[in-house]
């Protein structure tokens, strides 16, 4: 079953419908297609920007809809069941959006976050460097001062379309060392001395590029400064806590289109004389990976109106991803298994949506991570 | 230029048609706005972005056509007009073009007059023939491009070998194939917007249509389920194969 839009209200319920729309009949054809040949969908996200899904959650005022962060869940969970390469892309770009929403200045949200969520520009989010994944604070990138802006130099590694983006969040050192020396800068696509140095060869999400970033002492204007000199750490954090929720609501579409494709082959594959959904074991099967669905997604849209409330969602949103994305695992693992030898090939989509499933667990803050993050403030309370 | 678009409701075209006796069942199916309607929104849309003005829904059909309307509305359209009455249940082609024609003229007045070539649902494609005959307009059909110039349109028709060009004088109507334009999804603010621009309703007598003009003179016969596609021909691979394909295709006239 996918999501229920029946508590819904009309507004949700209309844009709802729209995106299924959409993700059926344009996104989920694409989708093969785009990752066989490992290319970022540009003409997908235009569309996006035309339909008015790129700033869902962000104000009216600089090209948003002013909708809540639950509602734009629910966007993305429906892009992700049709096309999980190109949701990474939506949440990806929402996640840089969030930060100059959140931190940045009135000037840098009219130059920045206007131009964001009116889809002219497209964002990413860096954070990752090799010396210093799941321990961030270790990040050794530099951001020295010069003429009325700063001068950046460094690499970073893993950033979701990186070179695609118009405008990319990077985190840099302009301090000592430790979490208070980080600051935040949007870095615009085209800045002489930073671009993408490598695109990653991948396991999966083969059409959501994957870039190792250089920055050679690369200007950025010091407007383009998001929040204070040395708040970086923290806006990458809280960047993070929202970030991973449409992490969770990709989980739970991509979980989604897993348990539709297991359901419609053991509905028509036949095996000893009945169509194989007739045997109780495999219907236990499928009945597990719908109420892990289920309960994944009452998970992400509870941390998602706390946040919609301004309360805190900090734990909320660590066990969304952490619980939504092993489900993504398990449910495409499971839904590999209901196919059979078909499962393995690559005429059906279910090998595609395992691979996809193991990166989900990875990014945006490992499971282990995630782990941590909770365990660390079940034992302070 | 203002331009009037006829949009029709339609049982879902993706799911199998069900017969309430020699009808189609209409009353209790999810409806939505005819596929081939869209392209003539479609259209209707391009000239207005190119020329200005306004694009005016039309549309004969019960309450829930008003769906198809708000879709319309939700791609760009300005506003609507539904008209809706008991007795039209059953209209026969010829009513509905009469019906249509006396909205449209009470609506407005208009350049051009857009309708698909025929529905998903009747196809019986008479009624903009009709329709144009009513109103004392140039028909033009089959349109795959329209290019309006001081108050003239000129139209590329499409035929079996190629395409005629067509030139006639404004205000006309046109009919338009499937797949001469690409027709937009609503966008998330079309959509909103929508809900606050304007649909009539207007009722037989409000168009000062009685008696024979919508009486129904049209009679089904009868209706029988079309022929099941017969399994096509398997081809065992001793040799020939690839000679016999390239001949059933040659046959096929597709090569
Ligand atoms: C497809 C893809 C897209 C990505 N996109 C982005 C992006 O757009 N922007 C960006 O900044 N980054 C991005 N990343 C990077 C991603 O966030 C990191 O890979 C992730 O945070 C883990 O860092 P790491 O790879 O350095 O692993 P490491 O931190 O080296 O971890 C190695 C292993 O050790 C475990 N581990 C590490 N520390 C601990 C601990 N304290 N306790 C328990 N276990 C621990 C980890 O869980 C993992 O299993 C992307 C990665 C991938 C694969």
């Amino acid at each position: 079953m996918p999501a229920d839009l029946r508590l819904l209200d009309d507004e949700q319920r209309a844009l709802i419908q729209m995106v299924r729309e959409f993700a059926d009949e344009v996104a989920a054809p694409a989708a093969a297609g785009y990752e066989e040949r490992s290319e970022d969908p540009a003409a997908l996200y235009e569309q996006l920007a035309q339909l008015d899904l790129t700033g869902i959650a962000y104000p009216e005022d600089y090209n948003g809809l002013g909708l809540p962060y639950e509602t734009y869940l629910m966007v993305v969970e429906e892009i992700a069941r049709a096309y999980l390469g190109f949701a990474v892309g939506l949440s990806v770009h929402t996640l840089c959006a969030f930060a100059v929403n959140s931190f940045g200045s009135e000037e840098l949200k009219r130059d920045v976050l206007a131009r964001l969520c009116s889809g002219e520009w497209f964002g990413a989010y860096s954070l990752s460097e090799p010396g210093s994944g799941s321990d961030a604070v270790a990040l050794a990138a530099k951001a020295s001062g010069s003429d009325g802006g700063y001068r950046l130099s460094g690499s970073k590694v893993f950033c979701t379309r990186g070179n695609e983006a118009d405008a990319v969040l990077v985190m840099a050192r302009t301090g000592a060392a430790g979490a208070k020396g980080i600051s935040a800068f949007i870095v615009e696509k085209g800045t002489q001395g930073f671009g993408g140095s490598k695109k990653e060869d991948k396991m999966g999400w083969r059409s959501s590029p994957t870039w190792m970033l250089q920055l050679d002492d690369a200007f950025v204007p010091g407007s383009r400064r998001v929040g204070a000199e040395g708040e970086g750490f923290r806006i990458a954090l809280a960047s993070l806590d929202s970030g991973r929720l449409g992490i969770a609501a990709c989980s739970t579409g991509l979980a989604q289109a897993a348990l539709d494709e297991a359901l419609r082959f053991t509905a028509e594959r036949e095996q000893f004389g009945k169509p194989v959904n007739q045997n109780q074991g495999l219907q236990f099967m499928l009945a597990d990976m719908a109420t892990q669905i289920a309960a994944g997604r009452a998970l992400y849209r509870h941390a998602a109106r706390l946040r919609d409330a301004g309360e805190s969602y900090s734990i909320e949103a660590a066990q969304a991803k952490l619980f939504c994305s092993d489900t993504a695992m398990r449910v495409t693992t499971d839904a590999v298994q209901l196919h059979g030898g078909y499962g393995y090939i690559t005429e059906y989509p279910v090998e595609r949506f395992m691979r996809e499933a193991k990166a989900l667990q990875i990014v945006e803050g490992t499971n282990q991570i995630q782990r941590l993050v909770i365990g660390r403030k079940l034992i302070q309370s | 230029m203002n331009i009037a678009v006829c949009v029709k409701h339609i049982p879902d075209p993706n799911v199998p048609p069900q017969m309430d006796g020699k009808y189609l069942k209409r009353e209790g199916i999810q409806g939505v706005l005819d596929p081939g309607d869209e392209f003539g929104v479609e259209a209707g849309l391009l000239l207005k972005e190119a020329h200005g003005g306004e694009v005016t829904l039309v549309s004969m059909g019960p309450a829930a056509a008003q769906e198809a309307i708000r879709r319309g509305l939700s791609m760009g359209a300005d506003k609507g007009v539904l008209v809706t009455d008991d007795t039209l249940k059953g209209a026969d082609a010829l009513v509905t073009a009469r019906v249509l024609a006396a909205a449209i003229k009470k609506a407005g007045q208009f350049d051009l007059v857009v309708a698909g070539v025929e529905s998903t649902d009747g196809y019986t494609g008479t009624m903009p023939g009709s329709l144009a005959e009513l109103l004392d307009l140039p028909q033009v059909t089959f349109a795959k491009t329209i290019e309006v110039t001081d108050g003239t349109v000129k139209v590329n028709r499409q035929t079996a070998e190629g395409y005629h060009v067509v030139e006639c004088s404004l205000p006309a109507l046109l009919t338009v194939t499937a797949g001469v334009n690409e027709p937009r999804y609503a966008s998330f603010k079309g959509i909103m917007a929508a809900k606050k621009k304007p649909v009539e309703t207007w009722s037989v007598a409000d168009l000062g249509l009685a008696g024979e003009d919508v009486a129904i003179k049209q009679d089904v016969a009868g209706q029988t389920p079309a022929e099941e596609r017969k399994a096509g021909e398997v081809i065992t691979d001793d040799g020939s194969a690839a000679k016999r394909i390239a001949d059933f295709l040659q046959e096929a006239k597709v090569i």
